[in-house]
């Protein structure tokens, strides 16, 4: 294990030279300004999304300091309105975020293995090409790709499964690239030692993957989990262009965007139905950001 | 990549038992008896026969609330043709509808809000059809000569007008008018008179905000576009969105010119806002809010305002607020009236399509949309359309406006000129037109970018 052994006292030392250089009096002052200035537009979203009609229409939000009036107005309307309703737009976010997460990482996770760990004719070229479709941008791809899944059957009014699955496939199809050449990178971190041992002692590569890459790249697939779920759970994009057709599969984003009304006379409600969409990347957030700090630097910092 | 092709190729396995079943004839009737056989309202819809269990997929840009009235007008459809109407409204449907019009994920009928998006689809996509004669009959007795040039591509008739909206109208408050003996102008130079009265008495007569996200400056060129109107009339604006004259005329700067006179004034605006420049800042749909504080006493914005002022506030000629006719500098040339309107556009010839089509160009629909808007804020140029089923005094006030004799209906021009012109720089140089640019420069700059 030597291997590995000195880059990461140097890491450490590293380490211990920033944490002394950030944690002086100064720098924590200048991180507080930061911080709050940072959180200022947020925490003013959050007020607005509490003050009526009239007082939004007509002032900025810093006026509840002199004039404090707060309702819960906004987030009945945008909740439980018969208009609007975003809860039924919640349950197809999930819908569509749960799978398009889980359906590129199992892939990828697989995939990355195999360009890691096995050998096979034209690895590298096939490595190379995945590494440079990360530069196609989507923009580019979605028209062409419409029209394959309007061909396929998969869209259009009398799609099967409402329509879900052009959306999953883009969603999948959009994180695969970036997801493989990110786990592979991490998986490249494994040292070679174990996988070799395992091979002696006999484990195949289904074995050796499932019980010993897996359980060792938890913290990098959490981080890419977490950055695929937000991506997806804020997409408006992709959700407008290949969930066309129904508003019945469209997500929290697209209800999102008509909150307003058709000119705009509603956009009173932005604030409330903002945070509303807001809770669930932020929960997901807090309760993995553990991993995420963790997968990003297991990414980045190379010995 | 070989991983990519692959998991499409698994979503084709998952595809495969999904089947299409729209194998739906080209005749124009589906045969059977009509569910409306013999019910008022139903006689234009009986000739397609059965439709039961037909879906008819509409697209369009009119989202909640304002898309209940809609959906609750299409009912004597369904009870006359058996055919339910599926809606969708998304305010990024002006992008969409193209992305969709080129992959061939097209619905059944759009709602376009532009004639432009009308000839883009036609021209670029050709995924258009042309309106069938029933429509083009009860658009030729419905409306006038220039809404069917408007849903026109070429000479050819594509789409029914829908809508409309009427954009010639100055907001003010009827009790501040009253109080302070204040009458409504008949004409421009009245109306100038009007407002130095008012600055006189310490108020900014006039209140503006055009900010509206991407689309900033939009209702500066409505400004523009309606005092061309009345100073060079209706040919000359015409020949204005053709490009016959150049965008940077002594006529259009006489026009802006007259628009600069209030909207650059320091003595007449912002009431209630702030400068000149906070004009650029104030997003549109608060521009006028300030008339019920007092502060400012004409704001110039569409009927479609109405929708704008805070619930509970009244709208009508003895309410809170109220629109009157943008006065022209000539009455004795006409009454120009600048407005805007949907299109029905169809994208197939099923006979439920048609029918719907149909259904939406006719007089039966106008009062049927017109009963169930109870709140008010839909106004159609339909001459079928009754005005005493109009329930909001403004919505009245927008029809007889449209259906006015002396009316010179004309649309508005920026959404009729290209793309690069209509929604961008049009929009844009108008924003530095008001913070602080001169006319020349600004129709110079315009002109400029128009596309050879």
């Amino acid at each position: 294990m030597t291997v590995i052994d000195a880059p990461l006292e140097k890491l450490e030392a590293a380490s211990e030279t920033s944490r002394n250089e950030l944690s002086n009096r100064w720098a924590s002052m200048g991180a507080l300004i930061i911080a709050v200035l940072w959180t200022v537009p947020t925490a003013g979203l959050l007020v607005t999304s509490f003050r009526p009609e009239d007082d939004i229409n007509s002032s900025g939000w810093w006026n509840v300091i002199t004039h404090p009036s707060f309702t819960f107005d906004n987030y009945k309307a945008v909740l439980g309105g018969s208009q609007y309703s975003l809860t039924d737009f919640f349950v197809n976010s999930f819908v569509i975020t749960i799978p398009a997460v889980i359906i590129p990482i199992s892939i990828a996770t697989m995939a990355a293995y195999a360009f890691a760990w096995m050998s096979f004719p034209l690895k590298n070229t096939l490595f190379i090409l995945i590494f440079a479709l990360q530069i196609v941008p989507i923009q580019v791809t979605m028209i062409p790709l419409l029209k394959l899944y309007v061909d396929l059957g998969l869209a259009g009014n009398d799609a099967p499964g409402g329509g879900f699955y052009t959306i999953w496939l883009s969603h999948s199809v959009f994180a695969l690239p970036l997801a493989i050449y990110l786990l592979h990178n991490f998986m490249m971190e494994i040292p070679g030692e174990l996988v070799e041992s395992a091979r002696v002692d006999g484990a195949g590569h289904v074995q050796i993957f499932m019980r010993l890459i897996v359980p060792l790249m938890v913290p990098a697939i959490a981080a890419f989990a977490i950055l695929q779920f937000l991506w997806v759970w804020n997409d408006l994009l992709v959700a407008l262009v290949f969930g066309g057709g129904s508003l019945d599969i469209s997500p929290l984003t697209v209800a999102l965007a008509n909150l307003s009304g058709t000119r705009g006379a509603d956009w009173y409600l932005l604030s409330a139905g903002a945070f509303v969409s807001l809770v669930v990347p932020l929960a997901v957030f807090l309760g993995l950001q553990r991993f995420f700090v963790r997968g990003l630097l297991a990414g980045s910092v190379k010995g | 990549m070989a991983l990519t092709a692959a998991f499409v190729s698994a979503g084709m396995v998952l595809a495969g038992c999904g089947g299409s079943d729209d194998g739906g004839s080209d005749s124009k009737s589906a045969g059977g008896t009509s569910p409306g056989e013999g019910k008022a309202g139903c006689e234009q819809l009986t000739q397609f026969g059965d439709l039961t269990g037909k879906k008819v997929h509409v697209y369009t840009t009119i989202v909640a609330p304002e898309d209940q009235s809609q959906k609750d007008s299409y009912k004597l459809f369904t009870t006359c043709t058996g055919a339910t109407v599926e809606y969708e409204g998304s305010k990024e449907m002006e992008a969409q509808i193209l992305v969709r019009a080129q992959s061939g994920n097209l619905p059944d009928i759009a709602y376009l809000p532009q004639p432009g998006l009308l000839n883009t689809l036609v021209t670029q996509t050709s995924t258009v059809k042309e309106a069938p004669k029933t429509v083009s009959d009860n658009v030729d007795k419905w409306w006038g000569e220039d809404w069917k040039g408007y849903g026109s591509v070429d000479g050819k008739f594509y789409a029914a007008p829908l809508g409309a909206n009427v954009k010639s109208f100055v907001w003010y408050s009827p009790k501040m008018f009253a109080d302070n003996g204040w009458k409504v102008p008949q004409t421009w130079d009245e109306l100038m008179a009007l407002s130095d009265q008012i600055a006189a008495k310490g108020i900014k007569p006039w209140c503006a905000g055009a900010e509206s996200g991407e689309a900033t400056g939009w209702p500066l060129t409505d400004w523009l576009e309606d005092a061309l109107l009345r100073t060079a009339g209706a040919d000359t604006y015409d020949q204005w969105i053709k490009h016959d004259i150049p965008f940077n005329d002594p006529k259009i700067a006489e026009a802006l010119d007259k628009v600069g006179a209030i909207l650059k004034n320091d003595k007449y605006v912002n009431g209630g806002i702030g400068d000149v420049k906070s004009i650029a800042t104030t997003a549109f749909q608060q521009g006028g809010l300030p008339i019920l504080d007092g502060k400012c006493a004409m704001h110039r914005q569409a009927s479609f305002y109405a929708a704008n002022w805070p619930k509970g506030t009244t709208v009508a000629e003895d309410g809170q607020v109220f629109a009157f006719y943008l006065p022209t500098v000539d009455p004795s040339k006409g009454k120009p009236v600048e407005g805007g309107g949907e299109f029905v556009a169809a994208f197939n010839d099923k006979p439920e399509t048609v029918a719907f089509q149909t259904y939406l160009s006719s007089d039966v629909w106008a009062n049927e949309k017109a009963k169930a808007t109870p709140g008010g804020g839909w106004v159609s140029a339909n001459k079928g359309l009754d005005p005493n089923n109009l329930v909001s005094p403004i919505d009245k006030l927008s029809a007889t406006t449209l259906a006015d004799p002396e009316a010179v209906f004309r649309f508005d021009a920026s959404d009729l000129m290209p793309a690069e012109v209509g929604t961008n720089s049009f929009w844009k140089q108008m924003v530095a037109w008001i913070t602080g640019q001169d006319t020349k420069k600004t129709l110079d700059n315009i002109e400029s970018s128009w596309p050879s």
